[in-house]
């Protein structure tokens, strides 16, 4: 079994390479010369979508071995969850694909996939047993349906992003350019928190804490990057490690906090050597992509996956969700904080779908909402879990 | 009240925008408007847009308003979002007053929001008054649009006007090819795609799918019974939430059921994941300590006999006898009992031995059943040694006045007053006996009590539950998913061809979504009839990232 989740573990690692090179071809199909049309039949593309399946095929062979080695579904945990949005996000964008054929899709929707699996890799990746409430065959009905929802209303995202990458005139400035260089940095953020938490984890940095919790209790922390900051009352019990020592209110999660300071950060760094290198904002580095981009047919294909991942969504993470909610807790709703976030995402979308319909809400507005979507989506899938703590917080 | 006759001769009811005869545009505020808009709900008179002057009129155009719809739903997110900042009430602890909790632990902005209630959002008035507030606009604007359009749909012609055809945005004319042979073509291409096609007077209509256009009207009667479900909650008898708390071995009634039904606890187990259990395991459990596997209570269900007496558990008959777990509880009847809490090894039997101080050695030993202990009698040990105990003090929380308190009658900290009774003091010497303390209140004694073992049960809290509105939200929520999926997954399509006595033929194409595909549908019938694509007028332009100007682009585009 042991053997079997390590053939798990590398089949995940083979999927994010093919993946990556998927990108490069896909990306290889917008730039190339003979096909000025960005959909139908291009060698590039088709390379790129074969590739990208055969990646779909080994995150497949990594989900059914380590279902198997673990003996229940792995979306347990926070990086079984967010792996397995990110197999789906693949999944989504493969059906989308083969519906419009529009291959500038694939250069913005297979990265986001990789940063997801990225991000997810910075959690605990052991396999876990399942904690009672979590034993039910509901476990995955409920999540898978819940992701792939969320996967496929992703999809619009990425539309959405490519149509303003596209529509929005970088050259005139005004809140639009900022809100989309915003989205960009948010982005890059991401990348930034991979890197820390990578470098950190390779140098082997490791340091702990004595502190007073909200409930006046001793505890200790386990910091996986050099303190910034410090918990309340904190006390360094790791020799030779690094500390600010300066202290969070006791509510704070200083060392969640202490991350996020890290990743903003790097992050930042990021995005200005960017910018000093290309002398050019963020946006403007994509626009070469995006510039044979079919506006009314990314319209549609966000759109679309709208209206294709909203019922799914409803399916997974509201209507399975109250079922399984009145087996395992006694009832079908209890307004935990990840409950009413799926609600809001729900209430959201239909509101996307109301606003497209009856009042024209069409192109950019349309893209915008499709971004602000995705944004409540992944402040459920990792903000809820890690900030507000529930019946919900595994991990 | 006013009727727009149409230049066909056919009378409209006032407010309509188009002829429901011929699709002429009726007023020039309709010719303005976008295409996609008019043709939403076919150019009928809605009640909302005609009437304007009543009370009941601005109630019913307030309500009807999608703009009004969304904000109410937007105004819900936000609250919702709001309300998951700080814990609400039901989850914080409940021996302190909220609005102490909230300001200690959160400071002002706790304080701030406890004042403004969102420590109970979900329970405050004004997020009911949301609520109520979208289920009326859901009725009301779905009455005001959906039966215009059930009347549009159902009597629908086959010949439009040309101006009808014109501003469609799939439209295209075709010199010289308006023959018959051309038109049974195209009939036959659509009629392979499962078009319902008709054909009058040279004209052709095919359409598909427009039950699809019903969707939004069949989710929203889902979410109206799914709403009346949950307010349903409030009427009695409807809901039951209580919670049961019962040792191991004891036999109680469940609460919530009028004394019909009693339960006995044959024994609570709480397991642990060991390390092996799964060799995968092992790293985690290593991480993070011991993670929980099972949490159940053996139980035999009871039901009391008909002539049994109120509150006695004589007279009862087993009717259930299985495990209780998460995620697996007890059904019976309208009620399921759930595994929700337990505590674990609450004290029961304390065994005491009586010493002697001389010798250190004991003289007997006796067992206190802490629910049941013999206060009225006397302990027996051998050789004329006996123990009474005439104080019992089960959660002994000090001395007032030199008396001993009990704050509770459950055994969280037992204490007792010993009269230990020897040869040597047949009247007996007084001991005070606490867990940690021994005092000999009258003197020094020659005897003294010490603690010889204790023995512990588990409590296992179920939660008995009744719920009878499960039906109808169940109910509600699978109408509520047929109409999404109804209206999400296949769409309405319209074609419309048009030939005249000079040849010509027109084309005409609507959808109300999925241009793409509708394109795609009919592109086969043109092709078998030798036409070109009709042409697609498109509505959005490169709009350089300005929603304002594309809001006024949109209006209907003449095709040249
Ligand atoms: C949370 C509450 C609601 C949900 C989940 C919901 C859901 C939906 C959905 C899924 C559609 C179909 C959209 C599409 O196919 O693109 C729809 C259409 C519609 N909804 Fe709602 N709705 C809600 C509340 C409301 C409210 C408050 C109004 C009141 C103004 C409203 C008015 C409409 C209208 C007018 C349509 C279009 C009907 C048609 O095209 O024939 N809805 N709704």
């Amino acid at each position: 079994m042991a053997q079997l989740a390590s053939i798990s573990s590398t089949l995940l690692y083979i999927a994010f390479l093919l993946y990556l090179v998927a990108t490069v071809f896909f990306a290889g199909s917008i730039k190339s010369k003979k096909h000025t049309n960005q959909t139908g039949k291009n060698r590039w593309a088709t390379i790129g979508i074969t590739i990208t399946l055969i990646g779909f095929a080994s995150q497949l062979g990594y989900f059914f071995t380590r279902w198997i080695a673990s003996g229940h579904a792995p979306v347990s945990n926070l990086f079984e969850f967010i792996t397995f949005f990110a197999m789906m996000l693949v999944a989504a964008f493969i059906i989308i694909y083969f519906i419009y054929r529009l291959h500038i899709l694939g250069v913005f929707a297979l990265p986001i996939a990789l940063l997801t699996i990225a991000y997810a890799s910075m959690f605990p990746r052991d396999v876990s047993p399942l904690i009672p409430a979590l034993q039910s065959d509901w476990l995955a009905i409920h999540v898978s349906t819940v992701a792939a929802g969320e996967a496929i209303l992703s999809v619009s995202f990425v539309a959405g992003l490519i149509f303003l990458l596209k529509d929005i005139d970088l050259s005139k400035g005004g809140k639009q350019v900022f809100w989309l260089e915003s989205v960009l940095f948010g982005i890059i953020l991401v990348v930034g928190f991979v890197l820390s938490a990578t470098v950190f984890s390779v140098a082997g940095y490791e340091s702990e804490f004595t502190f007073i919790n909200a409930d006046e209790a001793e505890t200790v922390v386990q910091y996986s990057m050099p303190a910034l900051v410090t918990p309340n009352e904190g006390e360094l019990i790791t020799e030779g490690a690094f500390s600010t020592g300066l202290e969070m209110h006791p509510l704070v999660n200083a060392s969640r906090l202490n991350t996020v300071i890290w990743s903003i950060g790097v992050g930042i760094i990021l995005y200005l050597l960017i910018r000093l290198i290309s002398r050019r904002k963020v946006a403007a580095l994509f626009q070469p992509l995006v510039k044979k981009a079919n506006l009314d047919m990314l319209d549609e294909v966000g759109y679309r996956s709208v209206l294709i991942g909203f019922p799914v969504f409803t399916l997974g993470g509201l209507i399975f969700a109250m079922i399984w909610a009145q087996i395992a807790w006694t009832r079908f709703w209890g307004w935990d904080p990840k409950e009413v976030w799926a609600l809001i995402t729900f209430l959201f979308y239909a509101a996307f779908l109301h606003l497209r319909l009856s009042r024209g809400w069409e192109g950019n507005r349309s893209a915008w909402l499709a971004v602000i979507g995705f944004v409540i989506i992944m402040f459920n899938l990792v903000a809820v879990n890690l900030i507000i703590a529930g019946l919900h917080s595994y991990a | 009240m006013s009727k727009l006759i149409c230049k066909c001769g056919h009378v409209n009811p006032e407010g309509s925008e188009l002829c429901q005869a011929c699709g002429r545009t009726l007023t020039e505020k309709a010719a303005k408007r976008k295409t996609n808009d008019v043709m939403r709900y076919e150019g009928m008179a809605r009640r909302s847009q005609t009437y304007h002057a009543s009370v009941i009129d601005k109630v019913w155009n307030f309500f009807s308003s999608v703009k009004v719809g969304v904000w109410l739903i937007v105004i819900t997110l936000v609250a919702s979002a709001i309300g998951t900042i700080f814990p609400q009430e039901f989850f914080i602890p409940q021996n302190i007053p909220a609005i102490e909790y909230y300001e200690d632990r959160y400071g002002i902005a706790g304080k701030i929001y406890y004042v403004l209630g969102f420590h109970d959002l979900y329970g405050s008035w004004w997020y009911m008054l949301l609520v109520a507030a979208i289920g009326t606009s859901i009725i009301i604007a779905s009455l005001d649009r959906g039966i215009p359009l059930y009347k549009a749909l159902k009597k629908q012609r086959v010949e439009r006007h040309d101006s009808f055809l014109k501003r469609q945005r799939i439209y295209s004319a075709y010199e010289a090819k308006g023959s018959l042979d051309t038109l049974n073509r195209l009939s036959e291409g659509l009629k392979k795609r499962r078009y319902k096609v008709r054909v009058e007077n040279g004209s052709l209509l095919a359409e598909k799918n427009q039950f699809s256009r019903w969707g939004p009207y069949i989710n929203h009667t889902g979410l109206i019974i799914f709403l009346i479900g949950a307010m349903l909650r409030f009427v009695p008898g409807m809901y039951v939430d209580e919670m049961l708390w019962i040792r191991e071995g004891e036999t109680q009634i469940i609460p919530g059921t009028d004394q019909e039904y009693l339960l006995k606890n044959e024994g609570f187990t709480l397991e642990t994941y060991q390390e092996g259990d799964s060799e995968v395991f092992d790293e985690t459990i290593q991480r993070t300590g011991a993670i929980a596997k099972n949490f159940q209570t053996d139980a035999i269900l009871y039901k009391k006999d008909e002539n049994a007496i109120a509150g006695s558990t004589d007279n009862i008959t087993e009717v259930d006898h299985h495990a209780i777990q998460v995620n697996v509880p007890m059904k019976f009847d309208q009620f399921a009992l759930y595994q929700t809490d337990y505590i674990e090894d609450e004290l029961y039997k304390m065994s005491f031995t009586m010493d002697s101080k001389e010798t250190g050695e004991p003289v007997g030993s006796f067992t206190v059943d802490l629910f049941d202990p013999n206060t009225s009698g006397v302990y027996e040990l051998n050789d004329g040694y006996a123990v009474e105990i005439s104080g019992y003090y089960p959660d002994f929380s000090g001395f007032d006045d030199g008396e001993p308190q009990s704050v509770s009658p459950l055994p969280n900290n037992p204490a007792f007053l010993f009269n230990m009774i020897s040869p040597e003091h047949p009247d007996g010497e007084v001991a005070f006996v606490a867990i940690q303390q021994n005092l000999e209140p009258l003197g020094e004694n020659d005897y003294e009590i010490s603690f010889n073992g204790i023995e512990t049960r588990d409590i296992s809290g179920l939660t008995v539950r009744k719920d009878l509105t499960l039906w109808i939200l169940a109910l509600g929520g699978a109408i509520f998913m047929f109409g999404v999926i109804v209206g999400s997954y296949w769409n309405h399509r319209r074609i419309w061809i048009k030939t005249d006595a000079d040849s010509h033929l027109y084309a005409a194409g609507h959808t109300n979504k999925n241009w793409y595909g509708l394109k795609k549908d009919i592109a086969p019938a043109f092709e078998y009839a030798g036409l070109d694509q009709p042409d697609d007028h498109q509505e959005l332009k490169e709009s350089k990232g300005n929603a304002k100007e594309e809001d006024e682009s949109g209006t209907t585009r003449e095709h040249k």
